[in-house]
Parts: structure tokens; sequence; C-alpha cells
């Protein structure tokens, strides 16, 4: 056995990998064991150790964290799908985020590790701020919301959502750019490697998307189509993922999906011909139905992306539920025997989630291009 | 009275009527497979589509049950 086929083979290398992951994850529990049974608890943000004055911080957290709190699953669960200012990594480990404010007096930035989740003011250069359930409020100096200040407070922190969105961009800039520049390369040649893997999934969203709801105008969005398609997907898949870079609810939040569901309304009632607008305000039935078909032919043009961004949150955050609850339920019972029923139920959800972070990308997109193929059809009677 | 909201026994409503579109649209792909084996695939995309629509519905319901307890 020579060493060039130790390090050459896959298996090899696949598995070493997997034991350095199994190390860490038993020595992560080992030191964590060992704090536990001596009661030390202190927090340990990345970017906030030098800021550890040992003495009264360790005291002041081992004080809340000596008592037995009962186990609240709803607050466990609703804190792992909403937003943050803070990516909690594992542990007790989290990473502070930047948090951006813009005053009436000013705009102010630092970072979110200064609230020490959620226990301290921070005293900013204007305003006295304070994380009062994961929102930012300005306070006096008692620790009372100044509700008059918090109104000109706006909230524009680099907030978790937000890195993940950065994160799932740069990975599909990543790819895409990868692709592209080998098909400009490999002019004429068979596809390889990520073309290979890509190709089948862009014709998909060409020929049964693309192609048959929008007709022959189809190559002018087909942009979208991809994007909207792919960053859905990706998104979603990143979801599912438990620790950095994935583990962030991008597309179950509500105003993530928001914002992709009036990218449709904008796409489809921009591109709209004149039999488009024909059909809404002056529908082909006898005028006595007008008052009927014409209000409720606007409320269709708001109505149809609300339920596409509905459809999308609900089934996201649906399936990130079911999942936390699963798992919530080891410690409900408190027992470790439940914990290998309980891996398994999850297991089998998380392969359903699979498919379902597929298939909503697949609807949404499959429904902008009906809602586009509407609006940009010809006059046929 | 037992613990649990109204909101609860709304989203199971939701979900009732989910379970049974889902399952009428599942029965008749099933029917529509057997009597022509050939056309299997077009019908199975066809109720995996018209399933998440359906399924869509349902949620709108279980987040207006989530709003309406929270």
């Amino acid at each position: 056995m020579s060493l060039s086929r130790i390090l050459n083979s896959k298996k090899i290398r696949f598995s070493a990998v997997f034991a350095l992951f199994l190390v860490f994850v038993n020595y992560q529990t080992a030191v964590k064991a060992q704090a536990d049974t001596s009661l030390e608890k202190a927090p340990d943000t990345i970017l906030n150790v030098a800021e550890h004055a040992a003495g009264e911080e360790a005291a002041g957290h081992e004080s809340e964290h000596g008592a037995e709190e009962k186990f609240n699953p709803t607050k466990v669960i609703m804190e792992h799908i909403a937003d943050s200012h803070t990516w909690h990594l594992w542990g007790e480990t989290s990473i502070g985020l930047p948090v951006i404010l813009y005053t009436d007096k000013g705009v102010e930035t630092f970072l979110s590790s200064k609230f020490h989740h959620g226990e301290e003011a921070y005293e900013g250069k204007y305003y006295t701020y304070k994380l009062i359930e994961d929102k930012i409020f300005a306070v006096d100096a008692n620790g009372n919301i100044d509700k008059d200040a918090s109104s000109h407070v706006y909230d524009l922190s680099i907030t978790k959502n937000i890195l993940a969105i950065w994160i799932s961009v740069a990975l599909l800039l990543i790819i895409f750019s990868s692709v592209s520049s080998a098909y400009r390369k490999r002019e004429g040649k068979a596809p390889k490697g990520l073309q290979s893997l890509l190709e089948p999934i862009i014709l998909f969203v060409r020929d049964e998307i693309a192609r048959p709801n929008i007709g022959y105008k189809y190559a002018k969005f087909m942009p979208l189509l991809l994007t909207l398609f792919f960053f859905i997907w990706i998104n979603n898949l990143l979801g599912l993922i438990p620790i950095f870079p994935g583990g962030a609810n991008v597309t179950g939040n509500i105003f993530m999906t928001f914002v992709l569901s009036f990218i449709t309304l904008l796409a489809v009632n921009l591109n709209g011909n004149k039999y488009y607008w024909k059909h809404i305000l002056l529908p082909d039935v006898p005028w006595w139905l007008y008052p009927i078909m014409i209000p409720v032919e606007i409320i269709g043009v708001i109505s149809k992306p609300f339920a596409l961004m509905i459809r999308l949150y609900a089934n996201i955050s649906a399936g990130h539920i079911i999942v936390l609850s699963l798992i919530a339920l080891i410690f409900i019972f408190k027992s470790i025997a439940l914990a290998p029923v309980s891996v398994a139920f999850v297991l089998f959800m998380d392969v359903l989630e699979l498919l379902v972070a597929f298939l909503q990308a697949f609807i949404f997109t499959m429904l902008t291009a009906l809602f586009i193929g509407t609006a940009v059809d010809e006059h046929h009677h | 009275m037992v613990g649990g909201s109204i909101a609860a026994i709304g989203a199971g409503l939701a979900v009732l009527g989910a379970g049974l579109g889902i399952g009428q649209l599942g029965g008749k792909a099933m029917e529509g497979i057997a009597r022509q084996p050939e056309a299997a695939s077009k019908i199975q995309t066809a109720m995996i589509i018209a399933a998440a629509l359906i399924e869509g519905v349902a949620l709108f319901g279980v987040v207006v049950a989530l709003l309406g307890n929270g």
C-alpha cells in the first residue's frame, strides 16, 4: 500500500473527514458536559472574547442558568424560524452581525454582540439601544422604552437572513459563472462536469416551464424564470442544512416571499399587452355583469401573486416547524430513549422536505410563467 | 375545558380539507394510471402539481390559524 494510493482514494479521504467531524462533535459534547457539571457557563461570542470581564459576567449568567427552566417548545421553535441579529452557530458560540441604525440624528453602526443576547443595553452615539424580543428599541437611562425616540430609529441591520441571502447569491454566482465560462471555452464540444449537471435542469425550465406557458416569446423571460427557480431552490435547500452556512430560514420569511411575488407582479403587469388589459377591464361578458367581473378581475391581479407568496412561505415554514417540533419532542419528554424514534421521523420529514424544496421552486416558476403567458398572449378568437 | 385554542381547531379543519382534496386527487390519478399505464408519468406530473396547489390553499388556513394564535 503506497502512500499515494492512500491519499488518492476517495473512500479514505471521505472517511478521514467524517472521522474528524465525529471527533469535533464529541469534543464539543464532552466540553459542554464538563462545563455543565461545574455550573460555569460563559457564553463565547467569537468577536467578543476580549470583552470577557470574567468576574461579573460569569456570575450573572450562572445565576440565570442555575435553575432548571421548563422547556418551552413554541419559544424555541419560533426562535429558530425567525430572523435575528446574531447567527447562533452551536452551543454557546454565535456570530455577532453588524447592526446599522438610521436614526433622525445620524447613522449608527455596531456589532450585535454588544447586546449580549438581549441582556444589556448599548450606549450608542445618539441613543441607548436595547434588544427587546429581538427588536431594537431606544431606551432611556432606566431601561424603559422611549417610544418617541424609538419611532425615529430605523433598523437597517445586516441580519441572519440577509447574510444567508448573500451566501446563496455568492454560491449561485460561482456556480453559474463557471458554467457559462465553460460553455464559452468549450464551444462545440460536449459538456463536462458541472455543465452536464446543470444543462438538463436548465433545459427542463425552458421546455417544461417557459415554452409551453409563454409561447414563442419565451426567450425574453428565460433569465427571470431561471433566476427565480434556482434562487428559490437553493435557498430552500440551504434552509434544510442545520449548520453554518445553511440553517437560516430565508424562503420561510414572509417578507422575502413578498419581494419575490412582487417581482412576479411587476413582470406580469409591465409586460401586459392590449388584450391582457382588455380581458381585465372590459371582459367579453354581457354589460350587466361588469359590476361583478371588473372588481373580481382587478382583485385577481393582486391575489395571484399573493397566493404565490403565501404558498411558498407556508410550505417552507411548515416543513421547518415540523422538523423542529419532532426534535423538540426529545426535550419535552426529557428522555434520550426517544431520540432514535425522533431522528427516524426527522429523517423521513427531511427527505420529504427535499422534494418540497424542488416542488415549491418549480410551482412558483411555473405559475409565474403561466401569468406571464396570459399577459403576452396574442389575440385568438 | 381541555387546553388548546380555537386556532388549533381551525388549523385542523384546514388540514381536513386538504386531506380530502388531495386524497380524491390521488385516487383519480391511480385510476387513470391503472387504465392506461403508458400515460403514468404525465399523470404523475399533473398530480404532483395539483397537489402542491391544493396544499397552498390549505396552508393559507394554517397561516391564518397561526396568526390568530400568536
